[in-house]
């Protein structure tokens, strides 16, 4: 009996792992794959897209999404979500054009200290307090923009950055390419060691992959999760502060939907909403999509910003069928 | 499968001090005492079997072995000192690993990562070396025979080779102790052998294996003392090789073998056969895995036994019947029509109704009243245009509460509130209120108190006698023996026999259990 | 043995905090009542009430919906966004009067609903997940339909909507009534919201008592939808224009809260209507004490952030007793 049932078993596991080989590729390079194919498309397209200056430019613009998806990376992974980045990103920028006036240091260490404590905040709700990682977040986004109004006078203020060197770190760079690419490519490269050679991230991965088995196993599932609020907290203040160097200004309304953008870019890199899966290449990839997809628009010529929302909008959504899609049948 | 004699014969070291004791430990939950004052030890080298039937404690033993409860009474000894585990994870430390059917790893994360996951090997640089990590799991896995790509995904290996990562994880950590708890319920036959060299390879190290398993054959190859409970006690500690099958059986279920023509305690009338054409119609019922080539063929006003050791296919047969469970093979009629397979909606519209096992989880809502739950499946009949009447469902309501004698303080008590017993009177309110044509009870007496059992008993005659078909899965030989005109048993996920007339009592039906072929 | 024993060790809960759960809303709203009638001048008159009433339709009557899909342990994050598109849509049928205006828009925000309910239903797609892509495209959407522009609205019938009065009584007031009352009966005496609260509590149960979860399902966020492009209409009459790109702003955060506050778990298996409305009340009272008080928006934000976070650590507490 067991002899007859292996046998028409084994046709059914090796379709299995060949579905499951298409679905790991698809998942890790999809957003890489697809990001060649537009490079290509508006290479052909339009005269001006492969030009060094649009390029480094499209760069530039993605470096400051970039270092807040890089957090969100991190807490998708556990399984999480961060909804306040935008609020996050908008008061890092308040903040270093108000610690600016303290120098370099005053610029960099505020944003990062008030930013870095609010995440250890929310990471607290969640971790220990057991609360929904959503509504958490969610609050934190309307708690902190309330915050970023609060320090600008109801955003009728606008402080600019009083140290040149600072503004210099926003906007100048080397052979062409600005630091603030600079700043978030080494976060992509810490960020993807921390995650994938340190103990401490491959618990992330664990902690998202499976809680109860993390528990299981006695690994710091609460401090893990902790410790991405903060991760994320921490990489949106950066961004804001650089952004407000590369405007010399910290602008208060800066940031309004840029949690989904980073959700979407995070996902659509293939790292699993549901947590214990994921690569912060992939989210680089996913960032660059985004970022050309809007650039792409732009050489079209209808100036549209909320042609972004929605392209990010729908590609998040074609990626989550794909990827509930395919788990599903990868767990039959 | 034969019956081999234990392979391994006593080793010499087992006459040595337990490294697991348990003493006088007892658990009791709100009252209902789940262990009684149980002693238990397993020494080092030792391949210990632990059995009993649904409820007889034997996960809540495990459970405070491992350090999920705190005993009430008692304590334990681990080697031979006072041992506190105040969770799970002081008890993994302290070196006892537990093997569940559920493999507790990361099914996204390699086998190596799994396998050193909190304690990966770092170079100069505090960085994970993972030439050294992969090299050492594979070394590791190599011990055990165990032959796959440490770099894949754990979620691409079979179960079976999934559980032996899992082993090789608690083993590397410092397993003194590995709880095995139905290591087998999900393993082809191949990997069932692997598993069992392992073991032996595993008492060759000096560690101690518990293995509980209602696998019989396995059993015997396998362990060497066996350790039974029941209800919540210790009935019998002692080497295999002296207690035969049926007497096994029979301890597990207490029904001892000399007493079971006295007269019967529960509370079924003498079930005449039928004679009108079937009304359920079941053919080649499989699932992989799970049953193999069922047939059954019940009447109206016939109670059938499925009887059956946990892990035989019993609840699976009935989850089948009732459209719960998809089959990959097999087809079953109703009044010779053909109800599709794997709907529930499509099997209650053809009069198939099913209490389940769980109920708890699958059966009550627990929030909801006992009105509303009498009434949940019945609704779109007890309603007008979409708007839920609530005369029809006070009369549906009244009437089954009167019937079942169902005790609420009024039908808008939380359900939730009442005792098991009457939360069963509510689940079989409501598929009553469907007039079914075929009942299928998963345990319908299980963990309600001797009162509510016996009305339980008592109804399942009644309906009986109005003409519905019932099939009637338990683990009480009693209840299956004396509630039903004939007893289906299962091995294995097949048909071992059928018991028909006066071959219906427990001493056929315990052989048949046994799997023992007069 | 544990099946038996966990029926009836449930876990026991401080009395003082059950209370609180399930009457806090209650209690809070009376507290800041009573503070209102005491330090805050002109707060308890016949206008004021007025207008906290007017205020609050739209996110009470999106509260209605997010209740029923929480009730099914679901959650809608893209309500504002169909706020944004129903506002969006309704200039371009300007002309053809108040019903196609009306009917185009809740047309609309249903179509938002089918897609939520089955990527929720039918894929099986988390509800955050599936709802959060609509929460960013709607928006986007809106935005692009309307060319990012504000577009004023000077229909005398659509404008009545949102400032008319009938018998002194305002027109959103009233349909924020008859929203609340047919929500009501449909929780309270229909087969479909029994059905879809019996889901909430256990699914299982509900699918092996031969329920039609997915069609429900699917019907609860279609509901949602409706109910949040109304709200939007109201929104966008109130205003006199279609400003798809602040309308509705946040709303989902209010409405979980409200919903939460009023006693529905997150967990669900429960629809509290009276609560959810005491709820979106209690929300509604703390920003205008707030604001009366000249509390700048700013830190009236950060206190109700504070005040959400606080009231679903509360409720969190459920979670324990199922």
């Amino acid at each position: 009996m067991t002899v007859a049932i292996e046998q028409s078993v084994k046709p059914a596991v090796d379709n299995r792992a060949r579905r499951e080989l298409i679905a790991s590729v698809l998942q890790s390079y999809g957003a890489a794959v697809a990001l060649v194919v537009l490079l290509v498309v508006g290479a052909f397209s339009f005269p001006t897209f492969l030009t060094f200056s649009n390029l480094s430019n499209i760069l530039t613009q993605s470096s400051f999404p970039l270092i807040v998806a890089v957090g969100m990376t991190f807490v998708i992974l556990t399984g999480g979500i961060d909804l306040s980045v935008g609020s996050m990103f908008a008061l890092g920028g308040v903040l270093a054009a108000y610690g600016s006036s303290w120098g370099i240091v005053g610029a960099v260490v505020l944003p990062l200290v008030v930013c870095g404590m609010i995440g250890l905040f929310q990471g607290l709700l969640v971790a220990y307090g057991k609360m929904a990682p959503f509504i958490v977040t969610l609050a934190g986004l309307l708690a902190v923009r309330g915050l970023v109004l609060a320090v600008t006078n109801g955003g009728s203020t606008t402080p600019l950055i009083k140290n040149p060197a600072f503004t210099a770190v926003g906007q100048d760079g080397i052979f062409g390419i600005h630091w603030t690419v600079i700043v978030a490519l080494v976060g992509v490269i810490l960020g993807t060691l921390a995650l994938s050679r340190t103990r401490a991230g491959q618990s992330i991965f664990a902690v998202g992959g499976s809680e109860s088995a993390s528990i299981f196993m006695g690994l710091p599932v609460a401090r893990v999760k902790l410790s991405v609020y903060i991760v994320s907290g921490l990489c949106a203040g950066v961004a804001g502060a650089l952004n407000a160097g590369y405007s010399s200004s910290g602008v208060p309304i800066v940031g309004v939907g840029l949690e989904l953008s980073a959700i979407s870019a995070v996902v659509i890199g293939g790292t699993l909403l549901v947590g214990g899966r994921g690569s912060l290449v992939g989210t680089l990839a996913g960032v660059l999509l985004l970022s050309v997809i809007q650039n792409m628009i732009n050489q079209v010529g209808s100036l549209n910003s909320s042609v972004q929302a929605v392209v990010s909008g729908v590609f998040l959504a074609i990626v989550v069928v794909i990827q509930t899609v395919l788990s599903r049948s990868q767990r039959l | 499968m034969t019956i081999e004699p234990p392979t391994t014969a006593p080793l010499p070291g087992s006459v040595e001090a337990p490294v697991l004791e348990a003493r006088g430990v007892t658990k009791r939950f709100a009252g209902v005492t789940a262990l009684r004052s149980v002693d238990f030890a397993v020494r080092p080298g030792e391949s210990l079997a632990l059995m009993g039937e649904n409820g007889a404690g034997k996960s809540t033993l495990i459970k405070v072995l491992t350090g999920v409860y705190q005993p009430d009474e008692g304590e334990l000894l681990l080697g031979g000192s006072i041992a506190k585990f105040a969770r799970p994870l002081d008890a993994q430390r302290a070196g006892i690993s537990t093997i569940y059917q559920e493999v507790n790893l990361i099914p996204l994360m390699s086998v190596a990562q799994n396998i050193f996951l909190g304690r990966e090997p770092r170079n100069r640089f505090g960085l994970i070396d993972f030439t050294k990590m992969v090299a050492d799991a594979r070394g590791l896995l190599d011990v055990y025979g165990i032959d796959v790509d440490v770099r894949k995904p754990l979620r691409s290996l079979a179960l079976g080779v999934q559980q032996m990562v899992a082993l090789a994880r608690s083993v590397s950590i410092n397993a003194r102790i590995v709880i095995m708890d139905e290591p087998t319920s999900s393993l082809e036959a191949r990997e069932v052998e692997t598993l069992f060299s392992v073991v032996s390879l595993l008492r060759e190290q000096g560690i101690a294996i518990v293995y509980v398993s209602h696998r019989m054959d396995e059993i015997y190859r396998v362990a060497e003392r066996i350790v039974i409970l029941r209800d919540g006690a210790v009935v019998r500690v002692g080497q295999l090789s002296d207690i035969p099958r049926v007497e096994l059986v029979s301890l597990m279920l207490g029904r001892s073998v000399e007493k079971v023509r006295r007269s019967g305690s529960t509370a079924f009338s003498a079930t005449n056969a039928s004679t009108a054409p079937p009304v359920l119609v079941a053919e080649d019922l499989s699932r992989r895995h799970q049953i193999d080539g069922v047939d059954m063929q019940i009447r109206p006003g016939e109670v059938v036994g499925l009887g059956g050791l946990l892990g035989s296919g019993r609840s699976e047969t009935l989850k089948a019947i009732a459209g719960v469970m998809q089959l990959d093979r097999g087809r079953v009629t109703v009044d010779g029509k053909p109800v599709r397979s794997g709907s529930v909606p499509a099997a209650i519209r053809a009069g198939i109704v099913m209490l389940p096992e769980d109920r708890k989880a699958e059966g009550i809502v627990p929030n909801l009243s006992v009105r509303d739950n009498i009434v949940l499946a019945a609704l779109p009949r007890l309603s007008h245009a979409g708007f839920s009447s609530r005369r029809n469902q006070d009369a549906v309501v009244e009437v089954f509460m009167k019937r079942l004698h169902i005790k609420a303080s009024s039908p808008d008590q939380i359900v939730s509130e009442l005792s098991g017993g009457n939360q069963q009177k509510v689940m079989i309110a409501r598929w009553l209120a469907m007039r079914p044509k075929v009942l299928l009870l998963d345990e319908p007496t299980r963990g309600i108190d001797v009162g509510a059992k016996a009305e339980v008993q008592a109804l399942i005659d009644e309906l009986a006698r109005e003409g519905l078909a019932i099939v009637l899965v338990s683990s009480e030989v009693e209840e299956v023996v004396e509630g039903s005109g004939r007893v289906i048993v299962l091995r294995d996920g097949s048909i071992e026999t059928e018991l028909q007339g006066a071959d219906v009592d427990e001493e056929h039906l315990l052989a048949a259990l046994a799997g023992v072929n007069e | 043995m544990t099946e038996q024993t966990m029926t009836v060790s449930l876990p026991t809960r401080g009395v003082g905090l059950g209370i609180l759960q399930t009457y806090g809303v209650y209690l809070a709203i009376i507290v800041l009542l009573l503070y209102n009638f005491f330090f805050t001048p002109n707060f308890f008159n016949i206008g004021n009430f007025r207008t906290q009433f007017v205020q609050v339709v739209p996110a009470l009557i999106v509260a209605l919906g997010m209740a029923l899909v929480i009730g099914t342990e679901g959650i809608d994050l893209s309500v504002g966004g169909v706020m944004a598109l129903a506002a969006a849509v309704m200039p371009l049928y300007i002309g053809y009067g108040l019903i196609p205006v009306v009917m185009i828009a809740i047309v609309v925000g249903g179509l938002v609903g089918v897609i939520n309910g089955s990527l929720v239903a039918f894929i099986g797609v988390q509800p955050i997940v599936a709802t959060l892509s609509l929460m960013v495209t709607g928006r986007g959407i809106a935005l692009l339909i309307a060319h990012e522009q504000l577009v004023s609205i000077t229909d005398p019938t659509i404008l009545a909507i949102g400032r008319g009065t009938v018998v002194g009584i305002p027109c959103s007031m009233i349909i924020a009534v008859v929203a609340v009352l047919l929500i009501a009966v449909l929780v309270n005496r229909t087969t479909f919201g029994k059905q879809l609260i019996a889901i909430g509590g256990s699914r299982r149960a509900a699918e092996l008592s031969g329920l039609p979860v997915k069609r429900i399902l699917l019907m609860v966020y279609i509901l949602c939808a409706v109910l949040a492009a109304i709200a939007g209409i109201i929104g966008t009459a109130r205003l006199g224009a279609s400003v798809p790109s602040t309308l509705g702003n946040l709303i989902e955060l209010s409405a979980i809260t409200a919903v939460v506050v009023g006693g529905t778990p997150l967990t669900g298996g429960q629809v509290k209507v009276i609560g959810t409305i005491a709820g979106a009340a209690l929300l509604q009272f703390i920003s205008a004490t707030l604001n009366q008080h000249n509390v700048p928006d700013a830190y009236s934000q950060i206190a109700q952030a504070i005040i959400i976070l606080f009231a679903v650590y509360i409720q969190r507490g459920r979670l324990a007793v199922r």
